[in-house]
């Protein structure tokens, strides 16, 4: 198991974990999915300033369910990857160093791994009581507008996750045709 | 005839949507403890036990199962004998998802338009489908079903000459595109027969069966288990990492069809399966 302090500042530590590490992250992230993406990924094409810091920065593929009254966030396990997979590689390009889902990418994404030096993690999907447990606070940060499906960032600490695909391109899952 | 308040079946839709989010059921429980015992894969092993782990912090803290607290999808048996006052019933049950998601803290996942995709903020509309039946009871069935399981869903409409192992061969296929995405361990609810709508909601009606009831239907009884056994070869496991358990059950449900029809519909579920029911 490899400890990980996040948002990445050493991409040097990133390229040693390899496919298949276990690894647990600690540090803050922002939460992202499918309308933040599309809103993120139109920002950069009109060229126009982001409403977060993407250098270094972690993403996870999340719409959490409303917290209590007193707690920091309901349940909060990843979804599906693939869904952001046509907006994944401009935002790696942007300065993502992690993006944190369940399931398959497609080739343009291991690619942009390799070519920006980042990686994909799964974290367990359907796990998301058991992962809300490792987050210690949440706030929103963008798109507030969007409910669920807001930008929030969130404070985590040995979240558990599992590398997907690494730095030099290797993938977990089977290439599909 | 009886009377029974839309009130009552408002209420008790709303306690279903809470408790199906909340309470992982024993049949999904025991089968994904039995899938531990069995599984070989250090990996799988891991995971399997996160699940146990997960529906046990979900009900002792009452944090849902899975964010994705679904969409509301209602069975209900309406007995013949039943008059409904105060209102209609879809009225009602609509009313019992609204304040069930309220209340429960469940996640609002439903927008009004697919294309202007604007939420809803009550997680309604449910699907509803109703089933006269005799009698003077209302039994209700609810699950919560997540997007990214019923993503995966096909349908294929077969030729009626098409054989068992052309059959089976797409199911295991849906199953493997699925596959690390869907959150497996999976459970394969499968529409055989009627029109090409009657089996994608019969492929849904399966997932209502509880795992480990045996299918009535002889040929679908040993389908399951061939599909079962074959689903469980294709080595996929728990969150697509590898093992033995890429699903906890398959279910069939048959209908009759046009002789020059033979629609096969399959819903793929996730582990995360959340049904409840209650009878009025």
């Amino acid at each position: 198991m490899k400890t990980i302090q996040v948002p990445i500042n050493d991409v040097k530590e990133l390229a040693q974990l390899k496919v298949g590490d276990k690894v647990l992250l600690t540090g803050t992230i922002i939460t992202a999915r499918d309308q933040a993406h599309k809103k993120l990924v139109e920002t950069i094409k009109k060229g126009k300033k982001l409403p977060v810091n993407l250098k270094g920065q972690v993403i996870y593929y999340v719409g959490p369910s409303p917290a209590r009254p007193g707690k920091v966030i309901g349940a909060a396990g990843p979804t599906t990857a693939s869904r952001m997979d046509g907006f994944a590689p401009a935002l790696y390009k942007a300065g993502v160093k992690i993006t944190i889902g369940k399931g398959y990418r497609d080739q343009t994404v291991i690619k942009s791994c390799k070519a920006n030096q980042s990686i994909y993690l799964v974290a367990t999907g359907g796990a998301g009581a058991l992962l809300s447990k490792h987050i210690k606070s949440a706030k929103i940060v963008a798109y507030g507008e969007l409910g669920t499906e807001a930008i929030r960032e969130l404070e985590i600490s040995n979240f558990p996750a599992v590398v997907a695909i690494d730095t030099k391109g290797h993938y977990i899952f089977e290439v599909k045709k | 005839m009886r009377t029974v308040k839309t009130a009552q079946i408002t209420k008790t839709i709303a306690d279903l949507c809470i408790r199906a989010n909340y309470e992982l059921s024993s049949d999904v429980l025991c089968a994904l403890k039995s899938a531990l015992r069995k599984e070989t894969n250090s990996t799988a092993k891991d995971i399997l036990k996160q699940l146990i782990e997960n529906a046990s912090i979900a009900r002792r803290e009452r944090i849902p199962i899975c964010q994705d607290t679904g969409f509301a999808v209602v069975l209900v048996e309406l007995g013949q004998d039943v008059k409904i006052a105060g209102g209609t019933l879809e009225k009602a049950i609509n009313d019992g998802v609204k304040l069930g998601y309220k209340k429960g803290y469940l996640r609002k996942s439903i927008v009004a338009h697919p294309l202007d995709r604007k939420n809803t903020k009550t997680n309604i509309p449910a699907h509803i489908h109703i089933d006269h039946v005799p009698g003077n009871k209302i039994k209700i069935k609810f699950m919560a079903k997540g997007g990214g399981a019923e993503n995966c869903s096909q349908i294929k409409l077969f030729k009626p000459t098409a054989s068992e192992k052309e059959i089976k061969a797409f199911i295991v296929d849906v199953v493997k595109q699925a596959g690390a995405s869907a959150c497996p361990p999976l459970i394969i609810g499968i529409g055989k027969g009627g029109t090409f709508d009657k089996a994608v909601f019969l492929a849904k009606k399966s997932l209502f069966r509880k795992i480990g009831s045996k299918n009535r239907d002889k040929i679908s009884a040993r389908l399951e288990k061939e599909l079962l056994a074959e689903i469980n070869k294709t080595g996929i496991g728990p969150a697509g990492l590898g093992g033995n358990t890429t699903a906890l059950a398959v279910f069939i449900e048959p209908f009759p069809c046009h002789i020059a029809s033979l629609p096969v519909a399959v819903n793929i579920e996730c582990h995360a399966h959340r049904v409840k029911e209650a009878i009025i």
